[in-house]
């Protein structure tokens, strides 16, 4: 089991890596959203996986239903301020927002 | 541990483990964003099979009706009510990028590297960590999380006044 367990971390650090460099490098808000997921399904593999390894699977399942939820809420939000974004400055750029630039 | 101490469960999590990588980077490579939001669900449904297999259950059907069909609605209609960009401004932004993340490679491979190493030197004592777990989920649930489950329904009711708000606005301009 520990074998899959350190597929399972080598997994999340990609994961991690790969969310990071996306959030870093696009400008469009809605790519930056993904990013932000991939990002959160890496800390639900991992909280899933050490669950797995030490056998509280039941207490682990219930922190993930919380991230998961925080999840769900925080992509709502952020995708109706992004929609109020594109109504109001009709881009979804986030070079060319540039209000409070001082 | 040799290879032939490989057993069929082990070669089959790792080749999900594969896929899940996979499509998280298709996901944020793919040009088009319908395409990238729908990898999005491929991932979350990969997610779904793996927690399947560590037997986390209930976490997996939440996984699959909320990550996987929620949250996809929510990006599909997002990216419909806003306009695309199209390809050639793509193309232009693409070069850009590239150009002002040169170094950013080499930075992420050394960072995942002494993650791994960093995790590898943690001297866990998995002996301590590793309990009977006899408690049932419902149990941890609604008895050692109460307050927990309290701050859920807080963030649920922020959520939901929260896109109250947005439209609101909109209406009114």
């Amino acid at each position: 089991m520990t074998l899959v367990f350190y597929c399972a971390i080598i997994a999340v650090v990609l994961l991690l890596i790969i969310g990071f460099a996306s959030l870093l490098t696009s400008r469009n808000f809605i790519r930056i959203l993904i990013s932000l997921e991939v990002l959160m399904k890496a800390v639900t593999l991992m909280i899933i996986s050490v669950g797995m390894v030490t056998h509280r699977i039941e207490l682990t399942q219930s922190l993930v239903i919380t991230l998961i939820i925080v999840e769900v809420v925080m992509i709502a939000v952020a995708a109706g301020i992004v929609i109020g974004i594109h109504k109001h400055y009709d881009t979804l750029d986030s070079t060319k927002l540039r209000n409070l630039k001082g | 541990m040799s290879f032939s101490d490989i057993t069929s469960d082990q070669v089959v999590m790792i080749l999900v483990l594969l896929g899940i990588v996979i499509s998280a980077v298709v996901a944020v490579t793919v040009r088009d964003l319908l395409k990238a939001a729908i990898a999005l669900a491929v991932t979350s449904a990969i997610l779904t099979v793996i927690m399947f297999i560590m037997n986390a259950f209930m976490a997996a059907v939440f996984e699959l009706s909320v990550c996987t069909g929620l949250i996809t609605v929510v990006f599909i209609s997002a990216i419909s009510l806003t306009r695309p960009k199209t390809k050639e401004e793509n193309v232009k932004i693409e070069k850009h990028k590239l150009r002002r993340f040169v170094l950013l490679p080499v930075i992420l491979i050394v960072v995942a590297v002494s993650l791994v190493l960093l995790f590898s030197k943690l001297n866990i004592n998995w002996a301590v960590l590793t309990g009977t777990s006899t408690e049932s989920f419902a149990d941890i649930l609604w008895k050692v999380r109460q307050i927990d489950v309290l701050g859920q329904i807080i963030i649920i009711l922020a959520g939901v006044f929260g896109v109250i708000v947005l439209f609101k606005e909109r209406d009114v301009k």
